[in-house]
């Protein structure tokens, strides 16, 4: 026992064994306080370097750009808030945040209702993880081949949607084609893709659910209904709200999918923030401009972030 | 005497047919709905099949035929490079061809670097936050969880400078690099597993005079092997469908990835003159190693990923 304690790695503080030792004087407890720092070190040594060179430098880097005026070739040069006041003026820059916005409520939305609605269902009647997978399978497969997939569905002269459509009596729509349709289409195909996934999360959280308070709500002869909106959303809000900071916050990011398809189309119907970024700086080469919007949209993001986790916060104390 | 009235009234609760009816029905219409959910989710991938199978010249007066319109393996010959480009116009193909074998080569060595790097190193950092003590480690491990928050578009841009000046555009070492090393979420969901491991065995092993080097790989490593290979395996599929990063980096054909020759190969033939076929046997070949990967270990897959929601 004795001997045990005085090895290096044996951490006195999470061991409860040895929390008798852990005022012990001496040599011991200073070698505690640095502990294994050197082989620490080691262990951490690539990870730190991809941190600072991947993570750490570039956000330094792009606010810097975001500063200057940036053509892939020569020096940047420093312009001070110059992107920024161009960025307030800029008509397009108003109509990509529009348009992603509108894409966001879209997917979130339906993407919230649906994957909710599986995930009770999962719940109560199917829970086989067959079922569970077979959902799960437009999530695995990559953004670009879902994109291909539904544009060739949803192709005004030949996709199968448009033919179910005329054989109801319904007429043609050019989903991808129209300026009205693109982004509630490409909102839909990422609901499609994203919606097993959710949906799994979700049920996570209803396993979570203890069940007896459910039997309680039955003994008290609640209807399903009742039970549903006074026992399983209030304890479900933490985790309703976890997955929407995911969803919202990758949803603002959305690419493929429009890349692939409209590539911002019809005029700029769906150009949303992150292609105009692309489309600014490989476009256009103007580094310094498509960095600002870059700013901006990380800002916006930890904002969401920031005021969704404030509510997340607010509801756990609810759960325990 | 209470406990004994409680079952038969549940019983009776049970049999009684005026309660059975409306719970039956109700799970008759949730079923329904279980199976709607399904076809809409299997359905298109079915489509695919179906496309690919067909020729395109027949697919324009059969758009509405559930069956392959004039059934041909043609599609899937063009994508995999055995029929010539005489063949595939005179199928109705554009003529645009994909080097089909060139991009899985490339998807492959691609996912397989970064998911191999990125797993072992998070490994490692996760072994220093989770077994190892030194001052700093919590305040260390939150800068780490905070990157969880910048989005990829932000330091795409820099990085992508930085990959150029480094005369890394359009090599696999500068697809790679950035993913190579570690995610805040790899690191996070490994520490997770450590914590809870055992000290016991690390206790024995280090009475043996055993370094951290040898414990790290001959105790926490194989101990943590199903969860290690459930990161890994997520890793790998999302490596596999990764787009933004492979497009800017990697558009020069030694090196381009299936996604971005799927996007290529799209954006080159002609509007309206689209090789459908072509494209939905591509898209299905390239997404077979994720289905197979997925009939494998779909369980593990699925059963995780409750736990790595928070991405």
């Amino acid at each position: 026992m004795t001997t045990l304690t005085k090895q290096p790695g044996s951490a006195p503080e999470r061991s409860r064994k040895n929390h008798g030792f852990k005022n012990q004087p001496g040599k011991r407890s200073r070698t505690g306080r640095l502990g294994d720092l050197k082989i620490a070190l080691f262990f951490i040594f690539p990870a730190v370097i991809g941190f600072v060179a991947f993570f750490l430098i570039p956000t330094i880097r792009g606010i810097y750009l975001s500063f200057t005026e940036y053509s892939i070739l020569g020096e940047p040069t420093w312009i001070g808030l110059k992107n920024y006041t161009a960025i307030f003026a800029d008509e397009l820059f108003w109509n990509a945040m529009g348009v992603t916005l509108q894409y966001v409520v879209l997917n979130i939305g339906f993407q919230t209702v649906i994957a909710l609605g599986l995930a009770l269902l999962m719940h109560r009647v199917a829970k086989s993880t067959f079922i569970r997978g077979a959902l799960l399978l437009p999530f695995l497969v990559a953004n670009v081949i879902v994109a291909l997939l539904w544009f060739w569905m949803l192709d005004y002269q030949l996709g199968i949607v448009n033919e179910i459509m005329s054989w109801v009596g319904l007429p043609r729509v050019a989903f991808f084609g129209s300026e009205q349709w693109a982004i509630p289409t490409i909102a839909f195909v990422n609901v499609w893709r994203h919606m097993g996934y959710t949906a799994l999360l979700i049920f996570a959280g209803l396993q979570s659910i203890p069940n007896h308070l459910y039997e309680v709500a039955n003994l008290d002869g609640a209807s399903p209904t009742r039970t549903f909106w006074s026992v399983t959303m209030p304890l479900l809000r933490p985790v309703l709200v976890l997955v929407l900071v995911v969803t919202v916050i990758g949803s603002f990011q959305v690419f493929d999918t429009v890349a692939v398809t409209t590539n911002g189309g019809p005029v700029n119907a769906s150009r949303v923030i992150q292609l105009y970024i692309y489309q600014k700086a490989f476009g256009e080469s103007d580094f310094g401009y498509a960095s600002a919007l870059s700013v901006i949209l990380f800002v916006i993001l930890a904002l969401v972030a920031f005021v969704q986790m404030k509510f997340l916060k607010g509801n756990e104390s609810d759960l325990d | 005497m209470t406990t004994s009235t409680m079952p038969r009234n549940h019983h009776s609760h049970r049999t009684s047919p005026s309660h059975k009816k409306p719970l039956n029905w109700r799970r008759v219409g949730a079923w329904v709905l279980v199976a709607a959910a399904l076809a809409v989710t299997i359905a298109p991938f079915l489509w695919m099949l179906r496309t690919a199978l067909s020729s395109n010249s027949a697919l324009a007066s059969n758009a509405g035929n559930l069956l392959p319109a004039d059934f041909s393996w043609g599609a899937f010959k063009r994508v995999l490079g055995l029929q010539s480009t005489e063949e595939a116009i005179a199928d109705g193909g554009s003529g645009a061809a994909i080097n089909f074998w060139l991009y899985l080569r490339n998807s492959i060595i691609f996912a397989s670097i970064t998911t191999a790097g990125q797993v072992f190193f998070s490994a490692m950092a996760a072994y220093a936050f989770a077994r190892l003590r030194w001052p700093g480690r919590n305040k260390v491990f939150a800068v780490f969880l905070t990157t969880m928050m910048v989005p990829p578009i932000f330091t795409a841009l820099p990085n992508f400078l930085m990959i150029k000046n480094l005369g890394l555009l359009n090599t696999m070492a500068g697809m790679s690099l950035p993913f190579l090393f570690m995610t805040p979420f790899a690191i996070f969901f490994l520490r997770q597993f450590f914590l809870s491991m055992s000290r016991e065995v690390e206790e024995a092993a280090m009475l043996d005079g055993a370094k951290h080097l040898r414990i790290f790989f001959q105790i926490v490593l194989p101990n943590a092997a199903a969860p290690i290979a459930t990161l890994a395996l997520l890793t790998f599929i999302g490596q596999w469908n990764e787009y933004f990063w492979p497009l800017l980096v990697g558009q020069d054909e030694n090196v381009r990835v299936l996604t971005v020759g799927l996007s290529v190969f799209k954006s080159q033939s002609p509007q309206g003159a689209l090789d459908w076929s072509g494209l939905m046997a591509g898209t299905l070949v390239a997404a077979l190693p994720i289905f197979i990967l997925f009939i494998a270990f779909g369980k593990k897959v699925v059963n995780s990923i409750g736990f790595s929601g928070i991405k």
